[in-house]
């Protein structure tokens, strides 16, 4: 059975459940969409899915990712990639070496790797921006980098936090088109949340609400 | 040669053996460091102990290595530390530069190791007679636990384009800081140096020195040193700062000197101020000389502790700091300018020539002018005297 | 599970910390209060008594040299206090935080030690300063017979420590203010009616303190018990408690170890008393402070008194910087008399001069700083990973442990740490200065890591997690590199910390490893200014050179990386 499945999850801060028992399948090449006022916890939740739940909280339920119960692995053997709203490139290194970082390490040979890294750019419309430091990028081209990266490490799964939050609305279409056209190549379950009905439309699948 | 065959006949039977073991001494010696505890506020001594490391280790392939000490006391308390730690070998302290007080607690306490002076094959060249004072400290019979390595004596240093008439006697000196207030001071009396300008008067003034000889008892220091407190009550006020606060030591007394803040400075040796001038730390102009009724002398000495790692190597360097070319070096005033330890009478020729040939300045006392060596009071006076001195006028 | 491997971690560099540090501290402590209630075998002393204390409380000037610790301490601490917070407020908006920091580095990284001896030549009756005024302005051919350093009421001392202190605090301030709204809340408050200078203590101060709590009671136990600076600009006749103890340490009479290691107990009960009472007046001030801010009243001006403090602290700033330039000009002098405003004649011999041994006590410094840096930067690495593993929160009481060796004075357990080292075999040599210096850079390196490191955004740790990065790839790819500045920065702070040290490298090297403070320390109660200056010179030029590296090296590294520049300080 391959594809994302909770299976009543709840996160408690301080022993309050944030919102009610949560279970659901995320299917292949589909991006699920959960919506909710902000601070119910929607980002926890993502945090709880991808293992990189902050202190302060616990939480309950399990994930299965194709079949398999990665709720007690380490965020790093999950293959679950996630992009955030505001793409969290690493300052210290250049574009390139951000995509390299993320690039499956199957991929092997210096120019194998470099060639790999071309190509994502290519389809980012960065071509040539290996060198560029990533603190010279606008928002919408910080965005696409992250999401080559991600895609770059061969994930099972996909995690979108607010990933259209932070830009402007006219560059809001642009990305949003990008984003869903590379994902639906992928065959891949794709989870997402927003605040932004927009959103959840352009996505075009399933819309869970998120309550308390 | 008469004088050496005289020497080894006085040694007699004792010489074959004694070179014997000097040979394995000098053979167990080879390799190691010798950590010599030593005063580190003088670089012209600094100086001479490396000088003195490099002849040593290219002939006996023993160094020194010289652990600044700015007081003394320091390395006899490290050996208390180790003898409470239970370490009683290998410890860290393997020579001290040693006198008096610090002496007389070591060997009270069983910590020095020896006798070893008569080991020491340039021993022959000191005199070792009773009553000598290579082999007394303090009135504290040595028993060759140490072995001496240069000569002090207490000096007043004044730049004689500023006073041209010093006051030659510690009554004398009353009168000129009372004429010229705020001009004089000493090292604070918990420094060696400040308690000997102290002894100093104490001898002067007291009206038999001979007490002095013996060990301080409740009635002879009240007896003894009562005039002392009334010349120093008179002269306190007059000091510096008014006595209400005193140099660490004598090297900033005669930094002091040099910057012109007081007009006298005081040492326990007499080439100190020839030394500083060739330095550059004093002006030319300065001049040194002892009180004219005779100054109290000592002479310096080095032992071991008794549980020292490097023993053979610490007698190997006592030996060469008798050696009479070392002496003639250390006499040297380009170089460290004290006074010869060694008994000139039991030196040959050569030798002699060597401390003849040796440059002179200025700044040089005379032997004339340094006058009578007056004896060391027993070790009691001194800490008494400074116990007193800190009851009496510490606020 | 990393969480598990987390926790062991954390436990390993705590078992290492508490061991390290916190034992031979507390063992240290042992000793010392065996001996100050009589029980010290080596000198034949077995029997528990009292005797010490009633020995102490006789020594001569004991109550004298007790009032004037307390008396130094005090007013060098409210007043470097008072002075920084005044300097902060009047340039804050005139000043960018990091100039100013980087302007404060200089101050920071020369230790106590050069600082004092250039401080006590500056000011003396026959110093730079009478030099430079006199004869023309002055008519003295002569000095005067004033005491401006070594005098009774220690106000050298308390100058001494200022200059020092007040550096620190700025820095520490800065950083503190960086995470408050100043802006707003001097805005929100001037629209009400407020002065600057009112909103200043009213409103900024109130939020600020906690903030810099801690710091200031390291401060305050620093200046009720330092020595190097108390020898050489403080009262000698008798000088203040924690220089009598080190003297009576040290003394020929061995009999005054006992008393010796009452009065280092009674240094601690000084500084523990004197953080309690502190506390009280924190709490009063905050009492009355309230009352004060309740009234409403707007008419005082606190403007003239922040200039004040501003301008007193340029002043400050100014003697520090002459004091280290009279320094480097003794160090390249031949002669130099009262009352010349410059040497009559100059030369290179104290720099050249064979065996004149900086060269050994400065490789002794660089290998003893080197060392103590590293172990003390892993240390604290290996700490904060193990948090971030374990996922658990910064712990209270493990703070206070890292604390504890800058708030213990160093002569209460040093003597004793002495005899534990030589009882364990590893006395008088490198490995034990290393170990002891490490007990006080810990703590810096501790203290200037932590906070960058906690900030560093979880999510760009996330996302290397997402790709597949595990813990140790996370630590070296991600956190290190970008952490690199303040890793480099904290470094720098260790490495100057460990070249100040004087006490544990005189006790703990047993005397014989001689490093360019002890050397200088020793050096200034000599006559030759000239010598003492090339140490001096060196002791401050070497962690000035550690401070520009942990600055050119990231800046290098990270030339092209914009979001690295002017990060953390």
């Amino acid at each position: 059975m391959r594809g994302l499945d909770l299976h009543s999850v709840t996160i408690r801060a301080a022993d309050a459940p944030l919102f009610a028992p949560l279970t659901l399948t995320v299917p292949r090449s589909t991006v699920t969409t959960i919506v909710g006022p902000s601070g119910i916890g929607k980002s926890t939740l993502m945090d709880f899915i991808g293992g990189h739940l902050a202190r302060g909280f616990t939480a309950s339920g399990s994930v299965i990712l194709d079949g398999r119960d990665v709720t007690r692995l380490p965020a790093e053997v999950r293959r679950i990639g996630i992009m955030f709203q505001d793409a969290a490139l690493f300052p210290h290194l250049s574009v390139g070496d951000n995509l390299a970082f993320g690039l499956a390490s199957h991929v092997r040979g210096r120019v194998a790797r470099r060639d790999a890294i071309e190509v994502a750019l290519k389809q980012a419309g960065l071509a040539g921006f290996a060198e560029r430091d990533p603190a010279t990028l606008s928002g919408g081209q910080r965005a696409r980098v992250a999401l080559m990266r991600t895609l770059l490490a061969e994930p099972c799964a996909l995690l979108l936090d607010e990933p259209f939050s932070k830009l402007d609305p006219d560059l809001r279409g642009d990305l949003r088109r990008f984003v869903f056209d590379h994902i639906r190549d992928r065959d891949i379950p794709v989870l997402m949340v927003t605040h932004d009905e927009a959103d959840a439309a352009a996505a075009g699948g399933p819309v869970i609400p998120l309550g308390g | 040669m008469r004088l050496p065959l005289l020497a080894a006949l006085a040694t007699g039977i004792a010489l074959p053996a004694l070179a014997e073991s000097w040979d394995d001494t000098v053979a167990a010696a080879k390799g190691q460091t010798v950590y010599w505890n030593a005063w580190g506020g003088d670089e012209r001594t600094n100086d001479f102990i490396a000088w003195a490391s490099d002849e040593l280790e290219a002939e006996y392939g023993v160094t020194i290595q010289q652990v600044k000490l700015t007081d003394t006391a320091e390395a006899v308390t490290r050996v208390i530390a180790e003898k409470a730690a239970g370490q009683t070998m290998g410890g860290s302290v393997d020579m001290i530069w040693i006198n008096g007080a610090n002496f007389l607690s070591m060997k009270e306490q069983g910590l020095l190791h020896g006798p070893f002076l008569h080991d020491l094959p340039n021993a022959k060249y000191l005199d070792l007679s009773d009553g000598s004072a290579a082999v007394v400290d303090f009135t504290i019979p040595t028993e060759g636990y140490e072995s001496p390595w240069r000569l002090a004596k207490f000096v007043l240093t004044h730049d004689s384009a500023r006073v041209a008439e010093p006051p030659k006697s510690m009554a004398a000196l009353l009168d000129w800081s009372k004429a010229n207030p705020g001009r004089v001071t000493h090292p604070a009396v918990s420094n060696f140096m400040g308690a000997t300008f102290l002894k100093q008067a104490l001898s002067e003034l007291t009206p038999d020195a001979g007490v002095l000889q013996g060990e301080a008892t409740d009635e002879a220091f009240a007896e003894a040193t009562a005039p002392l407190w009334a010349w120093y009550d008179d002269l306190r006020p007059t000091l510096w700062r008014e006595g209400t606060t005193f140099p660490e030591n004598e090297s900033v007394l005669q930094q002091m000197l040099n910057d012109g803040e007081v007009d006298f400075a005081m040492a326990f040796d007499p080439a100190a101020a020839a030394a500083a001038v060739e330095r550059g730390l004093l002006p030319e102009t300065v001049r040194s000389y002892a009180p004219e009724g005779g100054s109290i002398g000592n002479i310096s000495f080095v032992a071991i502790p008794y549980n020292a790692a490097h023993k053979e190597g610490a007698m190997v360097v006592a030996n060469f700091l008798l050696d009479p070319a070392t002496q003639a070096r250390a006499q040297d005033i380009t170089v460290l300018g004290s006074y010869s330890v060694l008994d000139p009478a039991k030196l040959d020729d050569e030798a002699g020539a060597a401390f003849a040939a040796l440059p002179s300045s200025p700044a040089l006392p005379t032997n004339e002018a340094l006058g009578r060596t007056l004896n060391e009071p027993h070790p009691s006076w001194m800490t008494r005297i400074a116990e007193e001195w800190a009851r009496r006028y510490t606020e | 599970m990393t969480a598990t491997e987390g926790r062991t971690l954390r436990l390993i560099v705590l078992a290492l910390v508490a061991g390290g540090l916190v034992l031979p501290i507390l063992a240290g402590l042992w000793e010392t209060a065996r001996a100050a209630f009589g029980v010290l075998p080596a000198i034949g002393a077995t029997d528990w008594s009292l005797e010490p204390w009633h020995r102490l409380f006789a020594l001569p000037g004991f109550g004298t040299s007790l009032t004037l610790t307390l008396w130094t301490g005090f007013a060098s601490t409210a007043l470097a206090l008072a002075l920084a917070v005044g300097f902060a407020a009047a340039m804050y908006d005139r000043f960018g935080v990091k100039g100013g920091a980087r302007l404060l580095t200089p101050f920071l990284a020369t230790p106590h030690a050069a600082l004092a001896i250039g401080l006590a030549f500056l000011i003396a009756p026959s110093g730079w300063i009478a030099r430079l005024i006199s004869p023309w302005a002055t008519g003295w051919a002569l000095p005067p017979d004033v005491a401006t350093v070594n005098d009774p009421m220690g106000l050298a001392l308390i100058l001494g420590l200022l200059v020092k202190e007040v550096p620190f605090f700025l820095l520490v301030i800065l950083a503190a203010l960086s995470q408050l709204p100043v802006r707003r809340h001097l805005s929100a408050g001037r629209a009400l009616g407020y002065g600057r200078g009112v909103v200043w203590i009213k409103v900024i101060l109130p939020q600020l303190y906690p903030l810099i709590r801690l710091p200031v009671y390291v401060v305050l136990s620093f200046a009720l018990s330092v020595v190097d600076i108390a020898i050489i600009l403080g009262p000698s006749n008798p000088p203040v408690l924690s220089v009598a103890v080190t003297r009576w340490f040290l003394a020929a009479d061995t009999s005054l170890i006992l008393p010796a290691s009452a009065a280092a107990l009674l240094q601690s009960a000084v500084v523990i008393g004197g953080i309690a009472l502190w506390r009280g007046a924190e709490r009063l001030c905050a009492v009355l402070g309230r009352i004060w801010t309740r009234r409403g009243g707007r008419g005082v001006s606190a403007e003239p008194g922040l200039m004040a403090a501003g301008g007193a602290v340029v002043v400050l700033m100014g003697l520090g910087a002459l004091a280290l330039v009279s320094l480097l000009i003794w160090s390249l002098a031949w002669r130099w008399s009262f009352p010349n405003a410059l040497p009559e004649s100059w030369s290179l011999k104290a720099w050249m001069r064979p065996g004149s041994g900086w060269d050994a006590a400065l490789e002794n410094t660089l290998i003893i700083g080197i060392a103590t840096t590293t172990v003390s930067v892993a240390l604290a690495i290996a700490w904060l990973e193990g948090e971030d593993r374990a996922r658990l929160p910064r712990a209270g009481w493990a703070e206070a442990l890292i604390y504890l060796p800058l708030l213990v004075p160093q002569i209460a357990f040093l003597y004793g740490l002495q005899v534990v080292f030589l009882r364990a075999g590893i006395s008088g040599g490198m490995i034990a200065v290393i170990w002891a210096q490490a007990l006080f850079v810990f703590p810096y390196v501790m203290i200037a890591l932590s906070d960058p490191w906690r900030a560093l955004d979880p999510r760009l740790l996330r996302a290397a997690a997402a790709l597949g990065a595990g813990p140790v790839r996370r630590l070296l790819a991600v956190k290190l590199p970008i952490l690199l500045r303040p890793i480099m920065t904290a470094a720098a702070i260790g490495f100057a910390v460990s070249v100040a040290q004087y006490l544990p490298t005189l006790f703990m090297g047993s005397g014989r490893i001689a490093t360019l403070t002890t050397e200088a320390v020793t050096l200034s109660s000599g006559s030759d200014r000239r010598v003492t200056g090339v140490y001096a010179v060196l002791q401050a030029a070497l962690p000035f050179v550690a401070y520009l590296t942990a600055l050119a090296l990231p800046a290098f590294l990270h030339r092209h990386r914009a979001g690295l520049r002017g990060g953390a300080v």
